[in-house]
């Protein structure tokens, strides 16, 4: 199957006053239509600026400096403003953590997916108006001719990601980026909203990815688990597959270091020590090598470090794969 | 809606300090007002004593501010010494020159220094970024009533293209049937061409000098503000939404750095109440600031102490102006 | 970016100074301003109240560099000679009105209670007013001289300074080491000195340095009015004010010379308090 979105071989850096932070360094993920992908990785990792990156809304300060984003075979980063524009919104949407301070603080709820709503068409007012309550009410907002009167600032944490939701839909994109969207919620909160976004995307047909710093929440609602570690991709894979032989020495301690995928609590433990400075001019190609007990001499040598299939679907970054 | 009310009413009692410390000015402090006409050498002992009795300054502190209070309620300021005219009559005529000059520098402030902030925050670091910051600090370093008497300089006397600054009117034209008290509305409506030119060209240097003051803070503020609105979440929610360039910055974003510049416009207008006296004497304009500086220099109280009472009304009203639009933008502002 | 590392604090002062050259020019001319005021007479070519009518109303030149005023006075005399009483009055008010606000402020904001809503009140009161208006009303009631500018000058920006060192003490009354020196026996006055005033010195005193500037402009603006200082005695705003009269007939000089040197006495404040303030707090340092 083509997939909907490839990021290939995308390089992002940031400049700073201390230096140039190499965010991103030659990242290639695929996304399917339809499907639920987990992007898991510490913070500081890249999964935000890669998903800022797809969807156009990076920071000044940031520069692509390589790479190409195909989504449905044509590249973004050559798209035109104004077509890059029309593209957000109908092509791919995002979600964001801190729901809240997403929100426009002074403008009704309704009006902002009002807005989405009547950016993205060429509705009657009347029908705006009805699609709105129409996305209220998809996303199981209770009273909605009510909330869509509402500010941000009179609803919940959890009721603000459901507009969030609502927004990102408004123009049934093929693709939703969901940013760390449950994080500050509480978790019977995390668990609904999580539910709403598997649901909807199911329904229409809309592929996901879940950026996540939480293995457990990714494990328990996507297809696939893509997992990152200091702007690089190190290991793709089905969920299952994954969490039933992780290849990358980074994934197999990673998930030793969560709870609830640990067999017994004496398997618990914490990776030593810390993702590498990416202001560093001298990188090593594998990131992790300097973590990694198993780095060996050769994963030291110069040249890129590729994504090779050790299974089916199965892709990891390693020179020394167990 | 109950907020505004309530805030309506809390400038009652900040009201009534304003008009307990004017009174006070003048009845405490050394300066004794009966002292005062002692300057003048017809007076003898008991001219004065007649006169303390006829101001009430020889009754009880409490005493004399009920009568005070009770002048006031009935719109009576006291009598200026010099012109022996009623002091709130003499305001009445002159309120419309000051208004006229203040409003106008005031929307040429705002006309000119929202935009620039927000161009400058649009494009950080370029030319007008770097101009906006010079303005900045150079605006509110300039003293008024230097950069009024430089403008006269160069604009009347080495260019020649605007009227020497003595008033609101060159001498030899009639003002217009009054109607606002603004020569040059009433000089439109009115229908005189003329007058509404002579009108306009007098007022446009004093008019200029306070705005160039008044526009330094809301040209910095603007563009702070919205440096602070295009860099937060919802910005980006925005943009990520596909929204159009000017929507997010016209609705989104600036609609919200409003918040914070409606709060300076109300500071920059304190501001320019008080550098109204100084423009008024540059610009030998008839308003009420420079009417207080002849009644200081008259050692006449009574002007002085209705000038000081006016300015603090009119800034209260100004603040309570800026709450109500701070609650008609801001939803949150409202509980 | 980071907090501020404190052992390097220095370092980091003299570096961002390095940095930013608008701060260098800054201190630079605060310093020039400074050295001027101290050693103003020693400096100037002529007397600047010796008159000399056969010399009136001359335009720059070798002999008068800033020109003569009216009474044929040397201006760039009376320019250099003027520093020492404008930074003398902008000083004074600021140093009386900062000392007096901050301990009112911290008193208040310490106790709190009757004291505190009846200050704050007045507090409110004093700010309804337009400063200069206030300023130029409490000069007429206390009496024209140039002591009464400095005071009025002084308690117009009391609200200011009342109100940040409440603001800022008030979190600080229940903070780790005030319990601690409570505990330690440590009396109410001593801990108000010993403990939290010197804490809340950064954020006054940074009000103070942005407040130099428009002290300064207040009291200019009040002598221009004839408030304040008296002729014959050097000060800008005065010298200004005699300027006016001629500036419709084309003698720029008289106004523009003290006008710019009171523009550049402002301007170096200005810069001055935001150099210090980028400085002192941490919050802004990037």
């Amino acid at each position: 199957m083509t997939p909907l979105l490839s990021i290939r071989a995308l390089s992002v850096e940031f400049d700073t006053r201390h230096g140039t932070v190499h965010a991103l360094d030659r990242l290639s993920l695929d996304i399917a239509p339809g499907e639920i992908i987990g992007i898991i990785g510490e913070s500081g990792s890249g999964k935000s600026v890669t998903a800022h990156a797809v969807m156009g809304i990076l920071d000044r300060a940031a520069r692509i400096t390589g790479g190409e984003v195909l989504f449905q075979g044509e590249n973004l980063l050559e798209m035109g403003r104004r077509a890059r524009d029309g593209w957000r919104g109908r092509g791919a949407s995002i979600i964001f953590q801190n729901p809240r301070a997403a929100l426009n603080p002074i403008r009704a709820v309704g009006d902002q997916i009002a807005d989405v709503v009547a950016r993205h068409s060429s509705l009657s007012r009347r029908a705006i108006r009805a699609r709105v309550l129409e996305l209220l009410r998809h996303v199981r907002i209770p009273d909605p001719e009510r909330r869509a009167r509402a500010y941000p600032f009179q609803l919940s944490g959890g009721l603000c990601q459901r507009i969030g939701i609502a927004m990102a839909l408004a123009c049934a994109p093929r693709l939703l980026i969901a940013d760390e969207p449950t994080t500050g919620l509480d978790v019977t909160t995390q668990a609904a909203i999580m539910a709403l976004i598997r649901e909807r995307a199911r329904e229409a047909g809309t592929a996901v990815a879940l950026i996540t710093h939480d293995v457990a929440l990714a494990a328990g609602n996507c297809d696939r688990l893509a997992i990152m570690h200091a702007g690089h991709v190190v290991e793709v894979a089905p969920t299952a597959a994954i969490l039933a032989r992780p290849r990358h020495p980074y994934t197999a301690g990673l998930l030793r270091s969560v709870p609830s995928l640990a067999g017994s609590l004496d398997q618990l433990q914490a990776i030593p020590g810390s993702m590498p400075d990416l202001r560093r001019p001298d990188l090593p190609p594998c990131r992790f090598a300097e973590r990694c007990p198993r780095r060996l001499p050769r994963c030291d040598a110069p040249g890129p470090l590729a994504l090779t299939a050790c299974g089916p679907g199965h892709l990891v970054a390693c020179r020394n794969l167990p | 809606m109950t907020r505004i009310g309530l805030r309506v009413l809390s400038a009652i009692p900040t009201l009534f300090g304003v008009v307990v410390i004017t009174f006070l000015l003048t009845r405490v402090l050394p300066g004794d007002p009966a002292v005062f006409f002692a300057s003048n050498p017809s007076m003898s002992a008991s001219d004065i004593a007649a006169v303390r009795e006829n101001l009430g300054l020889d009754r009880p502190l409490y005493d004399q501010f009920l009568i005070y209070l009770g002048n006031l309620a009935q719109g009576n300021l006291g009598r200026s010494i010099a012109t022996g005219q009623p002091v709130a009559a003499e305001f009445a005529r002159r309120l419309p020159a000051s208004a006229e000059l203040t409003l106008l520098a005031f929307l040429l402030a705002v006309v000119v220094a929202v935009p620039l902030g927000l161009v400058a925050a649009l494009r950080p670091g370029s030319l007008v970024d770097h101009a906006v910051r010079l303005i900045a600090t150079l605006g509110v370093s300039m003293p008024t009533f230097v950069s009024g008497l430089l403008l006269i300089h160069v604009f009347y006397f080495r260019a020649g293209v605007l009227p020497e600054p003595i008033g609101r009117l060159d001498p030899f034209l009639f003002e217009p049937a009054r109607v606002t008290g603004f020569l040059t509305i009433d000089a439109l409506i009115s229908g005189e061409g003329q007058v509404f030119r002579a009108a306009l060209l007098q007022l446009l240097l004093p008019a200029v000098t306070m705005a160039l003051f008044a526009l330094a803070p809301l040209a910095r503020m603007t563009r702070a503000a919205m440096i602070a609105a295009l860099g937060s979440d919802f910005i980006r929610t925005a943009r990520a939404a596909g929204l159009s360039r000017g929507r997010i910055v016209l609705i989104y974003a600036l609609r919200n750095a409003m918040l914070p510049v409606v709060t300076t416009m109300g500071m920059v207008f304190s501001y320019m109440l008080g550098a109204n006296v100084l423009v008024e004497r540059v610009f030998s304009w008839p308003g009420i600031g420079a009417f207080a500086i002849d009644s200081i220099v008259n050692l006449d109280y009574a002007p002085l102490q209705g000038f000081v009472l006016v300015m603090a009304a009119i800034f209260i009203a100004v603040n309570l102006v800026v709450d109500i639009v701070t609650v008609l933008i801001d939803p949150r502002a409202e509980d | 970016m980071s907090a501020p590392d404190h052992p390097a604090r220095h370092k980091g002062i003299f570096r961002a100074l390095r940095r930013n050259p608008l701060d260098l020019l800054a201190f630079g001319l605060f310093a020039l301003i400074c050295l001027i005021a101290v050693l103003g007479p020693l400096l100037v070519p002529h007397d600047p109240l010796a008159t000399d009518t056969a010399v009136a109303l001359q335009p720059p030149s070798a002999s008068h560099w800033f020109g003569t005023d009216q009474l044929g006075r040397d201006l760039f005399s009376r320019v250099v000679v003027a520093t020492r009483l404008d930074l003398l009055i902008a000083l004074g008010a600021v140093a009386l009105s900062m000392v007096a606000g901050s301990v009112l402020g911290a008193i208040i904001g310490y106790w709190g209670g009757v004291l505190d809503t009846v200050v704050s009140r007045l507090v409110d009161v004093l700010m309804a007013f337009p400063l200069f208006v206030l300023a130029m009303a409490l000069v007429a009631a206390l009496g024209n001289s140039v002591a009464n500018v400095v005071y009025a000058t002084a308690i117009v920006n009391l609200p200011f300074y009342i109100r940040l060192a409440r603001s800022e003490l008030r979190p600080r009354r229940a903070l780790g080491y005030v319990e601690a020196a409570r505990a330690g026996g440590s009396g109410d006055w001593r801990i108000l000195w010993r403990h939290l005033i010197p804490n809340i010195a950064a954020p006054l005193v940074i009000q103070a340095s942005v407040n130099l500037g428009w002290a300064m402009l207040n009291a200019a603006g009040l002598s221009f009015l004839g408030l304040g200082v008296r002729p014959p005695t050097p000060e800008w705003g005065i010298m200004v004010a005699e300027g006016a009269r001629f500036i419709g007939s084309g003698q720029w000089w008289i106004v523009t010379f003290p006008g710019l040197a009171l523009m550049l006495a402002v301007l170096a404040f200005n810069l001055l308090g935001d150099a210090l303030r980028d400085l002192l707090d941490p919050r802004l340092r990037r």
